[in-house]
């Protein structure tokens, strides 16, 4: 399991806007690089990311190799009702890890 | 000692030219990447439509001093209702072994058209982000950007 971390606020007004950031421990190994010996380290990233509110999707992203090691990613939300908030990251070699977080509408 | 004959000379001589002939290809494998084909990805991406200037809004340092990790924010102006939002940002360089470098897809349930990443870049290059509006125009921008130490390049 990758170590992620993400910052979403415990409690929100209606209809207010607040920033999400997700950050996930992955090498983004490129598979342009290659070991000392010169045989090519294949590549190992994470392909995509996906963030669902409340089971509807807000945003999803397609990652490349040009996306740096522990991929970063902050973006706006509408706070529309109390949920929960989930993120899904999948990528090369069967990567998959999903995170949550609860979200209070005062 | 005894003397090495002609013939024994030119099978060392071969055997020589043979190792040193060795690294040459393994510096052919290194340049096998395709060239970068950004204009071509864009056309794809773009068809027939028009790429108009302006309303998106590309935010990168200048002068970059570590290609590894440079900040990258996207931000189009759109009021992001049902009827007019923002359906993807794309990000592309021109110099990167790969054009693409992030394809982020949004829509009216997100709070504004907008998102920031972190991205490696190869050289010192252009980068263009490019909205894609619910519909069907798209909006750009290109920046041109400095990289003292560039990715991709160390070994291992």
């Amino acid at each position: 399991m990758a170590v992620a971390r993400i910052n979403v606020p415990k409690t929100a007004q209606r209809g207010e806007i607040v920033e999400i950031r997700t950050l996930i421990s992955h090498v983004m190994e490129t598979g342009y690089r290659r070991d000392y010996l010169g045989k090519p380290l294949p590549r190992d990233i994470i392909t995509g990311f996906t963030c669902t509110y409340n089971g509807a999707e807000i945003c999803r992203a397609v990652f490349h190799p040009a996306i740096s090691a522990n991929p970063y990613l902050a973006f706006p939300l509408r706070v529309t009702d109390s949920g929960t908030v989930q993120f899904t990251w999948t990528g090369d070699n069967g990567f998959s890890q999903t995170e949550s977080a609860a979200i209070t509408v005062v | 000692m005894k003397r090495k004959s002609r013939r024994q000379f030119l099978a060392a001589a071969g055997g020589l030219a043979l190792a040193a002939a060795v690294p040459s290809t393994v510096t052919a494998q290194l340049n096998r990447t395709p060239p970068n084909n950004m204009p071509q990805v864009i056309a794809r991406l773009v068809g027939s439509a028009k790429v108009n200037q302006g309303r998106v809004k590309l935010g990168l340092p200048p002068l970059v001093e570590n290609g590894h990790l440079v900040p990258l924010t996207v931000s189009v102006e759109s009021p992001m209702t049902e009827a007019d939002y923002v359906k993807a940002i794309h990000v592309f360089t021109d110099k990167n072994p790969l054009p693409e470098v992030i394809s982020f897809y949004l829509g009216p349930r997100s709070g504004g058209a907008t998102f920031s990443t972190r991205v490696r870049l190869a050289d010192s290059e252009d980068v263009v982000a490019i909205a894609q509006m619910s519909d069907g125009s798209f909006w750009s921008e290109r920046v041109h950007v400095i990289v003292t130490t560039a990715a991709c390049l160390e070994e291992l």
